[in-house]
């Protein structure tokens, strides 16, 4: 089997309004290797909603994307406070997010289901204080 | 029907149009972003007051045919030219949201 194309991105956690440039620029890749324009926006969608949660709970993060022969894996990494309760967390609704970030449309709970339905599978690794690791699939 | 007949007819204005030629299929209205991206098909009408430019993003990202502003709402000019590079369409619509909705339905 052939390594898989990788890319790493760079998350700013200070700037809310550039959120969304590291999966545009996924887009744009997958899009040059003709992946069906559904698959492209489920990978753009998960990502592009852990990116948001990069930056506004964690000071931003890193954005790891790997192009296998039979999935797109995705893979964030960052150094945030961790999620206490990841059931909780998963639930659709619930939101720790400040008023500032749901004044612009965000923050109504709906990040992690949304990684989670637009994924084949999503697997998510936190520690409180030290960080959290999502790792997500979509197979082509 | 394309994002540039929509805009043509009475009640709708385009306010950045990069990609006119781009079918119309269905429309959904919100304006919580993870909502929209949760729910939105590819080539909907998305029809909302949101107006910061992270709306952009959500209709590229989402694949959305235009973004409606519904009651008349206008962004910053920053946020029209991203959406101008991004190939992102914005039009206008200054009825209430419903109303928009409507005349979409009635129309399309």
């Amino acid at each position: 089997m052939s390594e898989p194309l990788k890319f790493t991105y760079s998350v700013d956690g200070d700037n809310f309004t550039s959120a969304g440039q590291a999966s545009v620029q996924v887009k744009k890749v997958l899009r040059r290797l003709g992946l069906d324009p559904e698959t492209i926006r489920r990978v753009s969608i998960a990502m592009y909603e852990g990116e948001i949660n990069m930056v506004i709970h964690a000071g931003g993060g890193e954005a790891e994307v790997l192009i296998h022969e039979d999935c797109v894996e995705i893979i964030l990494r960052d150094k945030g406070p961790g999620i206490a309760d990841i059931e909780q967390a998963m639930q659709e609704g619930f939101s720790t997010a400040p008023d500032n970030i749901r004044s612009l449309g965000f923050g109504a709970g709906m990040g992690l289901p949304n990684m989670k339905r637009y994924t084949d599978d999503m697997q998510i690794e936190s520690q409180v204080g030290v960080g959290t690791t999502i790792t997500m699939r979509v197979n082509l | 029907m394309t994002v540039q007949t929509l805009a043509g007819l009475d009640g709708f204005c385009a306010l950045t149009c990069p990609q006119p030629d781009r079918e119309i299929c269905g429309a959904y209205v919100g304006d919580l972003l993870s909502w929209v991206m949760g729910r939105a098909e590819a080539d909907n009408v998305w029809i909302t007051i949101m107006t910061n430019v992270n709306i952009v993003a959500v209709a590229a990202l989402a694949d959305v045919s235009c973004i409606v502003l519904a009651e008349g709402v206008k962004p910053e000019q920053s946020v029209l030219d991203t959406a101008e590079a991004k190939g992102v369409n914005i039009l206008q619509s200054a009825r209430p949201i419903y109303e928009t909705a409507v005349l979409l339905a009635k129309t399309v």
